[in-house]
Protein backbone atom coordinates (compact mmCIF):
# COMPACT_ATOMS: atom_id res chain seq x y z
CA UNK A 1 0.00 0.00 0.00
CA UNK A 2 1.62 3.23 -1.05
CA UNK A 3 2.22 5.41 1.93
CA UNK A 4 2.35 2.68 4.54
CA UNK A 5 5.62 1.06 3.62
CA UNK A 6 7.15 2.64 6.67
CA UNK A 7 5.32 0.12 8.83
CA UNK A 8 6.94 -3.03 7.52
CA UNK A 9 9.90 -2.08 5.31
CA UNK A 10 12.37 -2.12 8.15
CA UNK A 11 11.72 -5.78 8.92
CA UNK A 12 13.79 -6.91 5.96
CA UNK A 13 15.23 -3.76 4.52
CA UNK A 14 15.98 -1.43 7.41
CA UNK A 15 19.55 -2.55 8.05
CA UNK A 16 20.57 -2.57 4.40
CA UNK A 17 18.97 0.78 3.68
CA UNK A 18 20.91 2.30 6.56
CA UNK A 19 24.11 0.73 5.22
CA UNK A 20 23.60 2.03 1.71
CA UNK A 21 22.96 5.51 3.07
CA UNK A 22 26.21 5.24 4.97
CA UNK A 23 27.98 4.35 1.72
CA UNK A 24 26.35 7.29 0.01
CA UNK A 25 27.84 9.59 2.61
CA UNK A 26 31.24 8.34 1.44
CA UNK A 27 30.82 9.46 -2.16
CA UNK A 28 33.26 12.14 -3.29
CA UNK A 29 32.07 15.72 -2.98
CA UNK A 30 32.90 18.75 -5.07
CA UNK A 31 35.66 19.68 -2.63
CA UNK A 32 37.26 16.27 -3.13
CA UNK A 33 37.06 16.63 -6.88
CA UNK A 34 38.65 20.07 -6.69
CA UNK A 35 41.54 18.59 -4.74
CA UNK A 36 41.91 15.80 -7.23
CA UNK A 37 41.86 18.17 -10.18
CA UNK A 38 44.80 20.04 -8.70
CA UNK A 39 46.98 16.95 -8.59
CA UNK A 40 50.19 16.90 -10.59
CA UNK A 41 50.59 13.18 -11.05
CA UNK A 42 48.98 9.88 -10.23
CA UNK A 43 50.74 9.51 -6.91
CA UNK A 44 49.11 12.72 -5.76
CA UNK A 45 45.79 11.28 -6.75
CA UNK A 46 46.52 8.16 -4.76
CA UNK A 47 47.39 10.30 -1.76
CA UNK A 48 44.18 12.29 -1.97
CA UNK A 49 42.13 9.16 -2.43
CA UNK A 50 43.68 7.57 0.62
CA UNK A 51 41.74 10.03 2.75
CA UNK A 52 38.47 8.85 1.24
CA UNK A 53 36.79 5.46 1.43
CA UNK A 54 39.03 4.21 -1.37
CA UNK A 55 42.05 4.43 0.89
CA UNK A 56 42.27 0.82 1.92
CA UNK A 57 41.99 -0.34 -1.67
CA UNK A 58 44.76 1.79 -3.08
CA UNK A 59 47.29 1.81 -0.31
CA UNK A 60 49.10 -1.35 -1.33
CA UNK A 61 49.69 -0.41 -4.90
CA UNK A 62 53.35 0.00 -5.91
CA UNK A 63 54.47 3.40 -7.00
CA UNK A 64 54.35 3.62 -10.80
CA UNK A 65 50.57 3.69 -10.90
CA UNK A 66 48.52 3.35 -14.04
CA UNK A 67 45.09 4.81 -14.53
CA UNK A 68 43.70 1.36 -15.15
CA UNK A 69 44.91 0.25 -11.74
CA UNK A 70 43.15 3.12 -10.04
CA UNK A 71 39.93 2.37 -11.88
CA UNK A 72 40.23 -1.34 -11.17
CA UNK A 73 40.70 -0.87 -7.45
CA UNK A 74 37.85 1.59 -7.18
CA UNK A 75 35.61 -0.82 -9.03
CA UNK A 76 36.67 -3.45 -6.52
CA UNK A 77 35.24 -1.30 -3.75
CA UNK A 78 31.94 -1.05 -5.61
CA UNK A 79 31.87 -4.82 -6.01
CA UNK A 80 32.62 -5.43 -2.34
CA UNK A 81 29.84 -3.10 -1.27
CA UNK A 82 27.45 -4.80 -3.66
CA UNK A 83 28.34 -8.31 -2.55
CA UNK A 84 27.95 -7.38 1.09
CA UNK A 85 24.50 -6.01 0.43
CA UNK A 86 23.50 -8.94 -1.76
CA UNK A 87 24.36 -11.56 0.81
CA UNK A 88 22.38 -9.76 3.51
CA UNK A 89 19.30 -9.22 1.36
CA UNK A 90 16.13 -11.30 1.29
CA UNK A 91 13.49 -11.54 -1.38
CA UNK A 92 12.40 -9.36 -3.14
CA UNK A 93 15.36 -7.12 -2.46
CA UNK A 94 17.83 -9.77 -3.57
CA UNK A 95 16.09 -10.07 -6.94
CA UNK A 96 16.17 -6.31 -7.23
CA UNK A 97 19.90 -6.24 -6.55
CA UNK A 98 20.49 -9.03 -9.07
CA UNK A 99 18.73 -6.99 -11.73
CA UNK A 100 21.30 -4.27 -11.27
CA UNK A 101 23.99 -6.69 -12.45
CA UNK A 102 22.38 -7.81 -15.69
CA UNK A 103 23.35 -4.64 -17.52
CA UNK A 104 26.99 -5.38 -16.77
CA UNK A 105 26.56 -8.99 -17.86
CA UNK A 106 25.27 -7.85 -21.22
CA UNK A 107 28.25 -5.52 -21.60
CA UNK A 108 30.66 -8.31 -20.75
CA UNK A 109 29.08 -10.73 -23.22
CA UNK A 110 29.34 -8.17 -25.99
CA UNK A 111 32.93 -7.35 -25.00
CA UNK A 112 34.04 -10.95 -25.27
CA UNK A 113 32.21 -11.65 -28.50
CA UNK A 114 33.60 -8.52 -30.14
CA UNK A 115 37.06 -9.27 -28.88
CA UNK A 116 36.93 -12.78 -30.23
CA UNK A 117 35.80 -11.43 -33.56
CA UNK A 118 38.92 -9.28 -33.66
CA UNK A 119 41.10 -12.23 -32.70
CA UNK A 120 42.03 -11.20 -29.19
CA UNK A 121 43.01 -13.63 -26.51
CA UNK A 122 40.19 -14.79 -24.26
CA UNK A 123 42.13 -14.38 -21.03
CA UNK A 124 42.99 -10.82 -21.87
CA UNK A 125 39.34 -10.08 -22.55
CA UNK A 126 38.17 -11.67 -19.32
CA UNK A 127 40.48 -9.41 -17.39
CA UNK A 128 38.83 -6.42 -18.95
CA UNK A 129 35.33 -7.53 -18.04
CA UNK A 130 33.41 -5.68 -15.38
CA UNK A 131 33.53 -7.75 -12.18
CA UNK A 132 29.87 -7.28 -11.43
CA UNK A 133 28.89 -8.94 -14.66
CA UNK A 134 30.90 -12.10 -14.38
CA UNK A 135 29.25 -15.46 -14.54
CA UNK A 136 30.63 -18.96 -14.59
CA UNK A 137 30.77 -19.97 -18.19
CA UNK A 138 31.83 -16.64 -19.57
CA UNK A 139 35.01 -17.94 -21.16
CA UNK A 140 33.03 -20.29 -23.38
CA UNK A 141 31.61 -17.32 -25.23
CA UNK A 142 34.74 -17.22 -27.33
CA UNK A 143 33.82 -20.47 -28.99
CA UNK A 144 30.47 -19.45 -30.45
CA UNK A 145 30.18 -18.70 -34.16
CA UNK A 146 26.71 -17.28 -34.43
CA UNK A 147 23.96 -16.19 -32.13
CA UNK A 148 22.13 -19.45 -31.99
CA UNK A 149 25.26 -21.19 -30.79
CA UNK A 150 25.92 -18.36 -28.38
CA UNK A 151 22.56 -18.97 -26.83
CA UNK A 152 22.64 -22.73 -26.87
CA UNK A 153 26.15 -23.14 -25.52
CA UNK A 154 26.42 -20.49 -22.88
CA UNK A 155 23.62 -18.09 -22.33
CA UNK A 156 20.77 -20.47 -21.78
CA UNK A 157 22.06 -21.13 -18.26
CA UNK A 158 22.49 -17.51 -17.33
CA UNK A 159 19.86 -15.04 -16.16
CA UNK A 160 20.10 -13.40 -19.59
CA UNK A 161 18.35 -16.33 -21.26
CA UNK A 162 14.82 -14.83 -21.37
CA UNK A 163 16.16 -11.71 -23.08
CA UNK A 164 17.33 -13.66 -26.09
CA UNK A 165 14.01 -14.57 -27.63
CA UNK A 166 14.04 -11.56 -29.92
CA UNK A 167 17.49 -11.95 -31.32
CA UNK A 168 17.92 -15.61 -32.08
CA UNK A 169 19.08 -15.66 -35.65
CA UNK A 170 21.60 -17.79 -37.42
CA UNK A 171 23.45 -14.84 -38.80
CA UNK A 172 27.14 -14.68 -38.27
CA UNK A 173 28.41 -12.31 -35.66
CA UNK A 174 29.85 -9.18 -37.13
CA UNK A 175 30.18 -5.71 -35.68
CA UNK A 176 26.81 -4.45 -36.78
CA UNK A 177 24.94 -7.51 -35.61
CA UNK A 178 26.71 -7.47 -32.29
CA UNK A 179 25.64 -3.91 -31.67
CA UNK A 180 22.09 -4.79 -32.62
CA UNK A 181 22.27 -7.77 -30.29
CA UNK A 182 23.54 -5.60 -27.46
CA UNK A 183 20.73 -3.12 -27.88
CA UNK A 184 18.07 -5.77 -28.23
CA UNK A 185 19.26 -7.50 -25.07
CA UNK A 186 19.40 -4.26 -23.19
CA UNK A 187 15.91 -3.34 -24.35
CA UNK A 188 14.54 -6.66 -23.10
CA UNK A 189 16.40 -6.23 -19.81
CA UNK A 190 15.06 -2.72 -19.24
CA UNK A 191 11.51 -3.80 -19.94
CA UNK A 192 11.83 -6.76 -17.61
CA UNK A 193 13.27 -4.59 -14.85
CA UNK A 194 10.51 -2.06 -15.38
CA UNK A 195 7.82 -4.71 -15.05
CA UNK A 196 9.46 -6.07 -11.92
CA UNK A 197 9.51 -2.66 -10.31
CA UNK A 198 5.87 -2.09 -11.20
CA UNK A 199 5.07 -5.33 -9.46
CA UNK A 200 6.86 -4.20 -6.32
CA UNK A 201 4.62 -1.17 -6.10
CA UNK A 202 4.85 1.75 -3.72
CA UNK A 203 7.64 4.27 -3.67
CA UNK A 204 10.02 1.78 -5.31
CA UNK A 205 7.94 1.55 -8.45
CA UNK A 206 7.40 5.28 -8.65
CA UNK A 207 11.05 6.25 -8.33
CA UNK A 208 12.41 3.37 -10.40
CA UNK A 209 9.90 4.03 -13.18
CA UNK A 210 11.22 7.54 -13.45
CA UNK A 211 14.86 6.43 -13.44
CA UNK A 212 14.33 3.59 -15.91
CA UNK A 213 12.24 5.76 -18.22
CA UNK A 214 15.07 8.26 -18.34
CA UNK A 215 17.49 5.44 -19.09
CA UNK A 216 15.28 4.12 -21.90
CA UNK A 217 14.89 7.57 -23.43
CA UNK A 218 18.59 8.28 -23.20
CA UNK A 219 19.39 5.01 -24.95
CA UNK A 220 16.85 5.81 -27.65
CA UNK A 221 18.57 9.12 -28.34
CA UNK A 222 22.00 7.52 -28.34
CA UNK A 223 20.90 4.75 -30.69
CA UNK A 224 19.43 7.36 -33.03
CA UNK A 225 22.52 9.53 -33.05
CA UNK A 226 24.89 6.59 -33.44
CA UNK A 227 22.96 5.07 -36.30
CA UNK A 228 22.71 8.23 -38.38
CA UNK A 229 24.60 7.53 -41.55
CA UNK A 230 24.89 3.77 -41.03
CA UNK A 231 22.96 1.15 -42.90
CA UNK A 232 20.51 0.54 -40.06
CA UNK A 233 17.02 0.88 -41.51
CA UNK A 234 14.26 2.83 -39.87
CA UNK A 235 12.28 -0.25 -38.91
CA UNK A 236 15.32 -1.86 -37.37
CA UNK A 237 16.06 1.29 -35.47
CA UNK A 238 12.53 1.47 -34.18
CA UNK A 239 12.73 -2.12 -32.97
CA UNK A 240 15.59 -1.17 -30.68
CA UNK A 241 13.61 1.40 -28.71
CA UNK A 242 12.04 0.26 -25.42
CA UNK A 243 8.31 0.07 -24.87
CA UNK A 244 8.10 2.56 -22.06
CA UNK A 245 9.36 5.98 -21.15
CA UNK A 246 8.42 9.51 -21.94
CA UNK A 247 9.19 9.12 -25.62
CA UNK A 248 7.02 6.05 -26.14
CA UNK A 249 5.29 5.82 -28.61
CA UNK A 250 5.13 9.12 -30.48
CA UNK A 251 8.66 10.27 -29.79
CA UNK A 252 9.98 6.96 -31.06
CA UNK A 253 8.14 7.35 -34.36
CA UNK A 254 9.69 10.74 -34.85
CA UNK A 255 13.13 9.65 -33.78
CA UNK A 256 13.07 6.71 -36.15
CA UNK A 257 12.99 9.00 -39.17
CA UNK A 258 15.66 11.44 -38.00
CA UNK A 259 18.61 11.83 -40.29
CA UNK A 260 20.77 14.32 -38.44
CA UNK A 261 21.31 15.78 -35.01
CA UNK A 262 19.29 18.90 -35.54
CA UNK A 263 16.26 16.82 -36.34
CA UNK A 264 16.85 14.84 -33.15
CA UNK A 265 17.03 18.09 -31.24
CA UNK A 266 13.77 19.19 -32.83
CA UNK A 267 12.06 16.02 -31.67
CA UNK A 268 13.44 16.16 -28.13
CA UNK A 269 12.57 19.77 -27.57
CA UNK A 270 8.92 18.89 -27.55
CA UNK A 271 9.43 17.15 -24.20
CA UNK A 272 10.09 19.64 -21.39
CA UNK A 273 12.52 17.54 -19.33
CA UNK A 274 14.71 16.91 -22.36
CA UNK A 275 14.35 20.37 -23.74
CA UNK A 276 16.26 21.61 -20.71
CA UNK A 277 19.09 19.21 -21.56
CA UNK A 278 19.27 20.10 -25.21
CA UNK A 279 19.10 23.80 -24.57
CA UNK A 280 22.50 23.60 -22.91
CA UNK A 281 24.12 22.73 -26.20
CA UNK A 282 24.47 25.06 -29.12
CA UNK A 283 23.41 23.99 -32.57
CA UNK A 284 25.40 21.33 -34.35
CA UNK A 285 27.33 20.20 -31.29
CA UNK A 286 26.96 16.72 -29.91
CA UNK A 287 30.00 16.15 -27.71
CA UNK A 288 28.40 17.80 -24.73
CA UNK A 289 25.28 15.68 -25.03
CA UNK A 290 26.78 12.79 -23.10
CA UNK A 291 27.81 15.01 -20.25
CA UNK A 292 24.41 16.75 -20.21
CA UNK A 293 22.69 13.38 -19.97
CA UNK A 294 25.02 12.25 -17.20
CA UNK A 295 24.33 15.41 -15.24
CA UNK A 296 20.60 14.95 -15.53
CA UNK A 297 20.91 11.31 -14.51
CA UNK A 298 22.98 12.22 -11.45
CA UNK A 299 20.44 14.84 -10.47
CA UNK A 300 17.63 12.30 -10.58
CA UNK A 301 19.65 9.67 -8.73
CA UNK A 302 20.40 12.09 -5.91
CA UNK A 303 16.70 12.80 -5.61
CA UNK A 304 16.04 9.10 -5.02
CA UNK A 305 17.69 9.45 -1.63
CA UNK A 306 15.10 11.95 -0.49
CA UNK A 307 12.56 9.26 0.34
CA UNK A 308 12.95 6.50 2.82
CA UNK A 309 11.72 2.88 2.83
CA UNK A 310 12.18 1.89 -0.79
CA UNK A 311 14.68 -0.05 -2.92
CA UNK A 312 15.58 2.62 -5.44
CA UNK A 313 18.31 3.90 -3.11
CA UNK A 314 20.33 0.78 -3.92
CA UNK A 315 20.06 1.33 -7.64
CA UNK A 316 20.86 5.01 -7.22
CA UNK A 317 23.91 4.25 -5.08
CA UNK A 318 25.33 1.78 -7.62
CA UNK A 319 24.84 4.22 -10.47
CA UNK A 320 26.36 7.11 -8.55
CA UNK A 321 29.42 5.00 -7.74
CA UNK A 322 29.80 4.07 -11.37
CA UNK A 323 29.61 7.74 -12.31
CA UNK A 324 32.22 8.50 -9.70
CA UNK A 325 34.52 5.84 -11.12
CA UNK A 326 34.05 7.37 -14.57
CA UNK A 327 34.96 10.75 -13.10
CA UNK A 328 38.07 9.30 -11.48
CA UNK A 329 39.09 7.66 -14.71
CA UNK A 330 38.76 10.90 -16.62
CA UNK A 331 40.65 12.87 -13.99
CA UNK A 332 43.43 10.27 -13.85
CA UNK A 333 43.77 10.22 -17.62
CA UNK A 334 43.90 14.01 -17.82
CA UNK A 335 46.50 14.18 -15.09
CA UNK A 336 48.59 11.36 -16.56
CA UNK A 337 48.60 12.94 -20.00
CA UNK A 338 49.15 16.45 -18.71
CA UNK A 339 45.95 17.84 -20.16
CA UNK A 340 44.53 19.38 -17.04
CA UNK A 341 42.72 22.09 -18.94
CA UNK A 342 40.31 19.50 -20.20
CA UNK A 343 39.48 18.03 -16.83
CA UNK A 344 36.29 20.00 -16.38
CA UNK A 345 34.94 18.87 -19.72
CA UNK A 346 33.74 15.61 -18.44
CA UNK A 347 33.59 15.51 -14.66
CA UNK A 348 30.04 15.39 -13.30
CA UNK A 349 29.83 16.76 -9.81
CA UNK A 350 27.39 15.08 -7.48
CA UNK A 351 27.02 17.04 -4.30
CA UNK B 1 -33.71 -1.62 29.99
CA UNK B 2 -35.08 -5.06 29.41
CA UNK B 3 -38.55 -3.64 28.97
CA UNK B 4 -37.52 -1.36 26.10
CA UNK B 5 -35.54 -3.77 24.00
CA UNK B 6 -36.76 -6.90 22.22
CA UNK B 7 -35.24 -9.83 24.09
CA UNK B 8 -33.89 -11.58 20.99
CA UNK B 9 -32.17 -8.63 19.31
CA UNK B 10 -28.48 -7.87 19.17
CA UNK B 11 -28.98 -4.98 21.52
CA UNK B 12 -30.28 -7.32 24.19
CA UNK B 13 -27.37 -9.68 23.64
CA UNK B 14 -24.82 -6.91 24.07
CA UNK B 15 -26.45 -5.68 27.22
CA UNK B 16 -26.31 -9.15 28.74
CA UNK B 17 -22.54 -9.37 28.45
CA UNK B 18 -21.16 -8.98 31.92
CA UNK B 19 -19.52 -5.62 32.64
CA UNK B 20 -16.66 -7.51 34.20
CA UNK B 21 -15.88 -8.92 30.77
CA UNK B 22 -15.72 -5.51 29.23
CA UNK B 23 -13.53 -4.20 32.02
CA UNK B 24 -11.14 -7.10 31.84
CA UNK B 25 -10.81 -6.82 28.10
CA UNK B 26 -10.22 -3.10 28.42
CA UNK B 27 -7.41 -3.64 30.88
CA UNK B 28 -5.87 -6.32 28.67
CA UNK B 29 -5.99 -4.14 25.61
CA UNK B 30 -4.47 -1.22 27.43
CA UNK B 31 -1.31 -3.11 28.32
CA UNK B 32 -1.18 -5.53 25.42
CA UNK B 33 -1.61 -3.16 22.53
CA UNK B 34 0.63 -0.53 24.13
CA UNK B 35 3.44 -3.02 24.34
CA UNK B 36 2.79 -4.09 20.74
CA UNK B 37 3.12 -0.48 19.67
CA UNK B 38 6.29 0.02 21.67
CA UNK B 39 7.87 -3.10 20.23
CA UNK B 40 6.92 -2.12 16.71
CA UNK B 41 8.43 1.33 17.15
CA UNK B 42 11.61 -0.08 18.66
CA UNK B 43 12.28 -2.50 15.83
CA UNK B 44 11.70 0.17 13.20
CA UNK B 45 14.18 2.47 14.89
CA UNK B 46 16.60 -0.26 15.89
CA UNK B 47 17.18 -1.79 12.47
CA UNK B 48 18.02 1.57 10.94
CA UNK B 49 20.18 2.50 13.90
CA UNK B 50 22.27 -0.65 13.62
CA UNK B 51 22.94 -0.15 9.93
CA UNK B 52 23.68 3.54 10.19
CA UNK B 53 26.02 3.05 13.13
CA UNK B 54 28.39 0.99 11.01
CA UNK B 55 29.53 3.98 8.99
CA UNK B 56 28.92 6.58 11.68
CA UNK B 57 29.48 5.05 15.13
CA UNK B 58 29.07 8.36 16.91
CA UNK B 59 25.27 8.34 16.50
CA UNK B 60 24.58 5.35 18.70
CA UNK B 61 24.38 6.98 22.11
CA UNK B 62 22.27 9.94 21.10
CA UNK B 63 19.82 7.90 19.08
CA UNK B 64 18.98 5.67 21.98
CA UNK B 65 16.66 8.50 22.96
CA UNK B 66 14.33 7.43 20.17
CA UNK B 67 14.22 3.94 21.61
CA UNK B 68 13.55 5.33 25.05
CA UNK B 69 10.60 7.34 23.75
CA UNK B 70 9.12 4.17 22.36
CA UNK B 71 9.71 2.38 25.63
CA UNK B 72 7.93 5.16 27.52
CA UNK B 73 4.77 4.19 25.75
CA UNK B 74 4.86 0.70 27.11
CA UNK B 75 5.22 2.22 30.55
CA UNK B 76 2.15 4.40 29.97
CA UNK B 77 0.26 1.24 29.15
CA UNK B 78 1.40 -0.47 32.36
CA UNK B 79 0.51 2.51 34.50
CA UNK B 80 -2.95 2.83 33.04
CA UNK B 81 -3.54 -0.90 33.35
CA UNK B 82 -2.67 -0.75 37.03
CA UNK B 83 -4.96 2.23 37.53
CA UNK B 84 -7.78 0.54 35.70
CA UNK B 85 -7.56 -2.64 37.65
CA UNK B 86 -7.92 -0.75 40.90
CA UNK B 87 -11.19 0.60 39.58
CA UNK B 88 -12.60 -2.86 39.17
CA UNK B 89 -14.88 -3.65 42.09
CA UNK B 90 -17.36 -6.37 42.81
CA UNK B 91 -21.05 -5.63 42.76
CA UNK B 92 -23.81 -7.86 44.18
CA UNK B 93 -25.23 -10.07 41.46
CA UNK B 94 -28.64 -8.43 41.68
CA UNK B 95 -27.11 -5.19 40.48
CA UNK B 96 -24.78 -6.68 37.91
CA UNK B 97 -26.86 -5.66 34.89
CA UNK B 98 -27.96 -2.31 36.19
CA UNK B 99 -27.32 0.70 34.06
CA UNK B 100 -24.75 1.97 36.52
CA UNK B 101 -22.70 -1.20 36.46
CA UNK B 102 -22.81 -1.40 32.71
CA UNK B 103 -21.65 2.19 32.55
CA UNK B 104 -18.70 1.47 34.79
CA UNK B 105 -17.79 -1.57 32.75
CA UNK B 106 -17.95 0.34 29.50
CA UNK B 107 -15.93 3.20 30.95
CA UNK B 108 -13.08 0.90 31.86
CA UNK B 109 -13.28 -0.83 28.46
CA UNK B 110 -13.19 2.44 26.58
CA UNK B 111 -10.36 3.72 28.70
CA UNK B 112 -8.34 0.64 27.91
CA UNK B 113 -8.96 0.92 24.20
CA UNK B 114 -8.10 4.61 24.16
CA UNK B 115 -4.81 4.10 25.86
CA UNK B 116 -3.92 0.95 23.97
CA UNK B 117 -4.49 2.20 20.48
CA UNK B 118 -3.25 5.69 21.20
CA UNK B 119 0.00 4.17 22.28
CA UNK B 120 0.07 1.74 19.35
CA UNK B 121 -0.13 4.44 16.81
CA UNK B 122 1.78 7.23 18.47
CA UNK B 123 5.02 5.67 17.34
CA UNK B 124 4.73 6.29 13.66
CA UNK B 125 5.45 9.70 12.26
CA UNK B 126 6.94 10.24 8.91
CA UNK B 127 10.54 10.92 8.38
CA UNK B 128 11.64 14.49 8.12
CA UNK B 129 11.55 14.38 4.38
CA UNK B 130 8.53 12.29 3.53
CA UNK B 131 4.92 13.12 3.96
CA UNK B 132 3.81 10.02 5.81
CA UNK B 133 2.87 12.12 8.80
CA UNK B 134 0.16 13.83 6.81
CA UNK B 135 -1.12 10.65 5.28
CA UNK B 136 -1.31 8.92 8.64
CA UNK B 137 -2.75 11.78 10.62
CA UNK B 138 -5.55 12.40 8.20
CA UNK B 139 -6.35 8.85 7.26
CA UNK B 140 -7.01 7.61 10.73
CA UNK B 141 -10.48 8.61 11.81
CA UNK B 142 -10.64 10.65 14.94
CA UNK B 143 -13.53 9.43 16.96
CA UNK B 144 -13.75 10.56 20.52
CA UNK B 145 -13.37 7.04 21.75
CA UNK B 146 -10.77 5.58 19.48
CA UNK B 147 -8.06 8.02 18.71
CA UNK B 148 -5.39 6.31 16.76
CA UNK B 149 -2.11 7.94 17.32
CA UNK B 150 0.89 5.86 16.50
CA UNK B 151 3.71 4.56 18.57
CA UNK B 152 4.70 3.51 15.12
CA UNK B 153 5.02 7.29 14.86
CA UNK B 154 8.00 7.59 17.14
CA UNK B 155 9.54 4.45 15.64
CA UNK B 156 9.46 5.71 12.08
CA UNK B 157 10.75 9.13 13.07
CA UNK B 158 13.42 7.45 15.13
CA UNK B 159 14.56 5.54 12.06
CA UNK B 160 14.78 8.68 9.95
CA UNK B 161 16.47 10.47 12.84
CA UNK B 162 19.22 7.85 12.97
CA UNK B 163 19.81 7.98 9.24
CA UNK B 164 19.94 11.74 9.02
CA UNK B 165 22.09 12.08 12.12
CA UNK B 166 24.60 9.81 10.42
CA UNK B 167 24.80 12.19 7.48
CA UNK B 168 24.62 15.52 9.27
CA UNK B 169 24.76 15.77 13.01
CA UNK B 170 23.03 19.13 13.23
CA UNK B 171 19.77 17.50 12.24
CA UNK B 172 19.44 15.33 15.30
CA UNK B 173 17.92 17.83 17.68
CA UNK B 174 15.50 19.15 15.08
CA UNK B 175 14.11 15.73 14.32
CA UNK B 176 13.98 14.96 18.01
CA UNK B 177 11.48 17.80 18.32
CA UNK B 178 9.22 16.03 15.86
CA UNK B 179 9.54 12.87 17.91
CA UNK B 180 8.58 14.72 21.06
CA UNK B 181 5.43 15.93 19.38
CA UNK B 182 4.69 12.41 18.32
CA UNK B 183 5.17 11.22 21.85
CA UNK B 184 2.68 13.77 23.03
CA UNK B 185 0.00 11.93 21.12
CA UNK B 186 0.38 8.94 23.39
CA UNK B 187 0.20 11.22 26.37
CA UNK B 188 -3.12 12.59 25.13
CA UNK B 189 -4.42 9.09 25.02
CA UNK B 190 -3.30 8.41 28.58
CA UNK B 191 -4.90 11.59 29.87
CA UNK B 192 -8.23 10.90 28.23
CA UNK B 193 -8.09 7.31 29.38
CA UNK B 194 -7.55 8.29 32.98
CA UNK B 195 -10.36 10.82 32.83
CA UNK B 196 -12.68 8.18 31.41
CA UNK B 197 -11.75 5.70 34.07
CA UNK B 198 -12.28 8.25 36.85
CA UNK B 199 -15.99 8.08 36.25
CA UNK B 200 -16.12 4.30 36.49
CA UNK B 201 -18.21 4.16 39.67
CA UNK B 202 -19.84 0.84 40.40
CA UNK B 203 -23.18 0.89 42.21
CA UNK B 204 -22.80 0.51 45.96
CA UNK B 205 -24.55 -2.29 47.80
Amino acid sequence: MYGFEALTFNIHGGYLEAIVRGHRAGLLTTADYNNLCQCENLDDIKMHLSATKYGSYLQNEPSPLHTTTIVEKCTLKLVDDYKHMLCQATEPMSTFLEYIRYGHMIDNVVLIVTGTLHERDVQELIEKCHPLGMFDSIATLAVAQNMRELYRLVLVDTPLAPYFSECLTSEDLDDMNIEIMRNTLYKAYLEDFYKFCQKLGGATSEIMSDLLAFEADRRAVNITINSIGTELTREDRKKLYSNFGLLYPYGHEELAICEDIDQVRGVMEKYPPYQAIFSKMSYGESQMLDKAFYEEEVRRLCLAFEQQFHYAVFFAYMRLREQEIRNLMWISECVAQNQKSRIHDSVVYMF
Amino acid sequence: MSGMVDASSWGAALVRISPYTFSAIGIAISIGVSVLGAAWGIYITGSSLIGAAIEAPRITSKNLISVIFCEAVAIYGVIVAIILQTKLESVPSSKMYDAESLRAGYAIFASGIIVGFANLVCGSVSSFSSSFLTSFGFWIPLSDRLRFSCRLCVGIIGSSCALSDAQNSTLFVKILVIEIFGSALGLFGVIVGIIMSAQATWPTK
